[in-house]
């Protein structure tokens, strides 16, 4: 069984940009450990002078012109998503 | 359950406004969303006047509400995106609209399709079209109900690791996942990448061979579109060899499943088919393998949902607490564990065990399914281990609900077709469905097949 810590909880929540809860960590906890040990059971599979499948239909790069398409949207359809919009820009709080 | 074929005598306006009564009229079991309700009777309006014509004229359909879709919001059943409303619709969507097939309201799933009950969801759990006490399956929940109910012929759903099939098998639907590639994901929210695909849910075999036919093809949107391949099968099917996955018929499966995928079995043999036991050795180890790919791609996915751009933000003094409130705030439990999941599985110090290990286990199970398809030209065996499981049955413990999967993710590893057809009831009255596996490609033929037996069921 894998131990997972409060504190791997948390440092996994910053990893995730997740704010938890105490109430979330504490579950969190518990769920953690369960999945990741089930998960464990794959260690006992010898993958030696195995390839790694990151894609299954064999697609390799594939390219095209470096051309604007805007999917028919213009930056005032965009811009209207944004929660907090002024003078046509997204507004955040300040970064430096 | 009504056909496509069944719309005829309708006017597209009729067919609409029956829809959407009926979709009011049947609101407690809680699938859909949202109705477009406006946009579908203004569509339909101009497909009566001969403005739009098409294989699909005045056909209501409902997409799962994780297809971006024009003049109504897109939640993908989250807090996250509650309001959100896409400048842009779908590829799928569109072609099905081009067609003539009127979108008449957006179906409810687990949050951002993590989940194969629909109880994770924002907007509050699906009902089962056969037991309202059950789950409807998921994350494609809402789909497979509303055309269980009659609501529409078919609905657009997604399947990353069964999440068509599943609710299709437990409502008694016709469920479609196809070979990965043949269907544009654009404009669908992407939950795993390498998993991903675009299907429909129906009440017929045929129905879904038609809407399959108008959805496959490449899309320069979606570079890993595959070209189309997708052919009806128009003549009567030669004898075919089929294998039947011994280890999904143990004796950790419900016995009214056994027995309903021994009746379809029967049936493939008196059709003049021959079924043979064989083995995959990796399937149960194939969930595994599921959890750490998919939970890593879907970390991943999700680190765009930052309350900047689009979406709800939660209020702070920084950027990092409107991130993190934001995300907290919009995400469901199950959607936190999978992202934590999957940060776990690719931070550093653990990503060769887990992560490219399971990719390599991921490369031993492909080769075991082209092993198989040298001798075999499909694979059979159950959709889910059990039919549909009480509401709130398994909601307290994650890996419990993950082992609902363990017969549809070894297909969705393997870039495989897989469709679901019913196949009989438990004792109990509930659906329970059958599931077919074919080579990357070979969608049209499997749905042959299942369009074959579909009338002696």
């Amino acid at each position: 069984m894998t131990h997972i810590s409060q504190d791997d909880v948390q440092y996994l929540a910053r990893l995730s940009n997740l704010e938890l809860t105490d109430a979330e960590t504490v579950n969190m906890q518990a769920d953690l450990e369960n999945i990741i040990s089930y998960v464990e059971q794959l260690s006992q599979i010898d993958t030696t002078g195995v390839e790694p499948t990151y894609q299954v239909t064999d697609l390799k790069n594939i390219w095209r012109e470096d051309k604007v398409d805007n999917y028919g949207v213009d930056r005032d359809d965009l811009l209207k998503l944004s929660p907090v919009v002024e003078s046509n820009q997204i507004k955040v709080p300040k970064v430096l | 359950m009504k056909r496509i074929s069944d719309y005829s005598t309708l006017s597209a306006v009729e067919a609409v406004r029956q829809s959407i009564a009926r979709a009011k009229a049947m609101s407690e079991y809680n699938a859909l969303i949202s109705l477009c309700e406006d946009r579908a009777l203004d569509r339909a309006a101009k497909v009566d006047a001969g403005e739009v014509t098409g294989r699909l004229a005045g056909i209501p359909f409902v997409a799962k509400d994780n297809f971006l879709t024009i003049d109504s919001q897109t939640t993908a059943a989250s807090d996250f995106l509650r309001g959100f409303s896409s400048p842009i619709q779908a590829t799928a969507v569109e072609r099905l609209e081009a067609e003539g097939a009127i979108c008449i309201g957006k179906a409810n799933l687990d949050a951002f399709a993590h989940g194969g009950s629909t109880e994770n969801s924002a907007f509050g759990p699906t009902r089962n079209a056969v037991d309202m006490t059950r789950v409807a399956g998921g994350s494609s929940g809402g789909s497979a109900v509303v055309v269980a109910l009659d609501i529409v012929p078919f609905a657009l759903g997604t399947d990353t690791g069964g999440s068509i099939r599943q609710p299709a098998s437990f409502n008694g639907v016709v469920g479609v996942k196809p070979t990965y590639g043949a269907v544009s994901r654009f404009g669908v929210v992407a939950m795993a990448s390498s998993t991903d695909t675009i299907g429909v849910l129906s009440s017929t075999v045929s129905d879904a061979e038609l809407v399959m036919d108008i959805l496959c093809g490449p899309d320069e949107r979606d570079m890993t579109t595959i070209d189309d391949f997708f052919e009806p099968t128009v003549e009567p099917l030669r004898s075919m060899k089929i294998g039947l996955i011994k280890e999904s018929m143990t004796d950790e499966v419900d016995s009214d499943v056994v027995r309903c995928t021994n009746d379809y079995v029967n049936e493939l043999r008196a059709a003049g088919h021959i079924v043979e036991e064989v083995s995959l050795p990796l399937l149960k180890q194939a969930l595994a393998i599921y959890y750490i790919v998919v939970s890593a791609e879907v970390s991943s996915n999700l680190g765009r949902y930052d309350g900047i751009r689009y979406g709800n933000r939660a209020d702070g003094q920084s950027l990092a607490e409107i991130y993190g409130r934001s995300r907290d705030n919009g995400f469901m439990p199950e959607n936190k564990r999978r992202i934590m999941i999957g940060s776990y599985v690719l931070s550093s110090g653990f990503f060769d065990a887990y992560y490219l290990h399971a990719q390599k286990v991921r490369t031993l199970l492909i080769e075991s399914f082209d092993s198989l398809f040298e001798d075999y030209d499909l694979l059979i065996g159950p959709v889910t281990p059990t039919a549909a499981f009480k509401l709130n049955e398994n909601t307290a413990d994650p890996v419990k609900m993950y082992l609902a999967d363990i017969m549809t993710v070894p297909a969705s590893l393997a870039g495989l077709p897989a469709i679901s057809v019913p196949a009989g009831e438990s004792a109990d009255g509930l659906p329970i469905g059958v599931q077919l596996i074919g080579p990357q490609k070979s969608d049209a033929m499997l749905l042959g097949i299942a369009k074959q037996l579909e009338e002696t069921i």
